[in-house]
This record gives C-alpha cells, structure tokens and sequence, in this order.
C-alpha cells in the first residue's frame, strides 16, 4: 500500500487534505526539494505537485521521470496553471518521435 | 563508412557473415518493436493531453472554490475544519506490461466507503461553500489517479521509445554498413590471392616446359 501526496503551499493543498491525501504544505523550494526526496524515498506511489513549486524544483522532479515510482503529477495550484504540465506532456511526446506532432 | 580492423581470412569471413545475419535480424526485430510502441505511446499520450485538460479545468474551478470558502470564512475557522481529515486515502500499485515496459496501475483504496465522509467537520461553524469546494475536489480525484497512472506510462514509454531508436539507428547505419563493407573487404583481398596463387601456378607450368624443351634439344 502506497500513499498518494499533494505538494504545494499551504492554500492549494489544504482541501486534498480533507479529502485524505497525504498533504505537505511547504513554502520555500529548499524544503520542497527535501521533502520531494523524503517521500519518493518513503511509500508514496504518487506525488501531486503545484506547479508553482514545480518550476523551482524542476531538476529535482526530472530526476524521477525514468523510474516508476514515484509518479510526480503537476496539478495547478490556487493561482492557477502556468501551463507547465501541458508542456511536460508535449515534452514526452518529443523525447519520443523526435518532433512534437500531437495536434492542437 | 570504416571496416573493422581484422584479419583478411575465412575463418574472419564465415564470422563476420553470421554477424552481419544476426545484426539484420536484430534490426527487423528492433524496428517492429519501436513501431509497436509508437503506436501505444501515441494512444496513451492522447489521453493523457485530453485528460490533463479536464483534470487542470476541474481543478482550478475546486481552487477557485476554496478561495471564496476562504473569503466567507475566517481563516482560522477553515484550517480547523479541515485540519484533522475523518478520511484516508492509498493506493496499491500494480504493473501492466506493454511492449516488456512495466508501466503502473494504481488502485484506489479509501478508509471508508461513505461518500460523506470527505466532510472533516461539523456543518454547524462552515459555510456551504466549503462544502462545495470539498466536494468539486473529490468529484477530480478518480481522474487525477487516471491522469497519474497514464503519464507515467507515456514517460516510461517515451524513454523505452528513446532507446529502441537509438539501437535501431546505430544497427541500421553503423554495424550493418560496416560489416558490408569488411565482409567486402575480405573477399576482395581472399580473390586477390587466389588469382595471384593461379598465376604464380601458371608462371610455374610454363618454367617448367620451358625447361623440358630445353632439355630434349641439347
């Protein structure tokens, strides 16, 4: 059994709190990054992060994207989203076929 | 294209040739691999764009909930409503394996089935726009898990993709040519000396009458 947990300030992760998810709120992008490698390191299967917090950390979520776990998912935050996980998926998409050819 | 530094023999011949066999055997076996996993990338990464739209839309409309809950309610008042959550959420991770990558399929295990209790609180000192919010939030979560479980799919293909063209590249425009070209190598050198051998055989033969008329002359 593996946790599922939401990183990301205070204000965005508050309500995946009431609803059970391990919820970590953290403010600065050095507790962030210690607290990303904590949890892959521990039981969590996925990591939800804001992507606010995402860009400050970037190296450090990259470093995960060949393993199988941890799943680390950029979700928007309270300001909303920078388009920074439409531009991971498009990325992917590159890494594979060479070009980006999924259509807009 | 550089040929392999070896010996022009038979022996290195025979060897070369059954490498070139499996070299274009790997290449064909290689090629269909990474057409086959293309094919499932690209299932899996529409998806996972399509998914991504609506779990992003939905979400920002359950943030945008939680910030007029905030507004209504005191900030205190809301930390502690939600501060000691009544239900757990984990989930059991298991494998699907497409194409020999293993990719994860989560199972999602509540604590408690009743769907009520996402609500940490009593509704006495909460506003009706928490409960909203709250309840547009766990409305995501299913599709959240989705959009996990595929995504990472799509990036551990994409990484396998990665290496099967590498692989494939490498065999069709560096091992292949460059075995031709050696294998071309050998047997031009192996059919040089066996024309230089009949010659020098020849040259022998004419010696040879040569001095067998000189010796019924004498």
């Amino acid at each position: 059994m593996y946790k599922v947990s939401v990183l990301g300030d205070r204000e965005s992760v508050l309500g995946f709190k009431a609803l059970g998810f391990n919820a970590v709120a953290v403010d600065d992008a050095e507790t962030a990054r210690e607290k990303l490698h904590e949890l892959a390191e521990e039981d969590t299967a996925i990591i939800y992060i804001t992507e606010q917090l995402a860009v400050k950390i970037k190296d450090d979520i990259d470093r995960y994207k060949d393993d199988v776990r941890p799943a680390i998912i950029l979700i928007p935050g309270k300001d909303g989203t920078l388009g920074i996980g439409m531009n991971g998926v498009h990325a992917t998409v590159e890494r594979a076929v060479g070009a980006d050819i999924l259509d807009n | 294209m550089a040929r392999l530094n070896v010996n022009p023999t038979r022996m290195e011949l025979k060897r070369l040739k059954e490498r070139l066999k499996t070299a274009r055997r790997g290449h064909k076996l290689l090629k269909d691999k990474r057409d086959e996993l293309m094919k499932q990338f690209l299932d899996i990464v529409r998806e996972n764009r399509t998914l991504r739209e609506q779990v992003e839309a939905s979400l920002i409309k359950a943030q945008k909930g939680f910030a007029v809950a905030s507004a209504v309610m005191s900030h205190e008042m809301l930390t502690q409503a939600l501060l000691l959550p009544k239900q757990s959420v984990s989930v059991e991770m298991n494998f699907k394996n497409i194409m020999s990558v293993d990719v994860p399929r989560y199972t999602f295990h509540m604590k408690t089935e009743d769907a009520s209790e996402i609500f940490p609180y009593s509704f006495l000192h909460t506003s009706g726009e928490l409960d909203d919010a709250v309840q547009n939030l766990s409305d995501v979560t299913v599709q959240m898990l989705r959009l996990a479980e595929v995504e990472k799919s799509a990036q551990l293909l994409s990484q396998e993709i990665e290496k099967t063209r590498r692989r494939v590249n490498a065999l069709e425009h560096f091992m292949i040519p460059q075995l031709e070209e050696t294998i071309k190598y050998i047997t031009m050198k192996l059919d040089e000396n066996e024309r230089g051998n009949l010659s020098r055989l020849m040259k022998v033969k004419d010696m040879m009458i040569e001095a067998q008329f000189a010796g019924k002359n004498d």
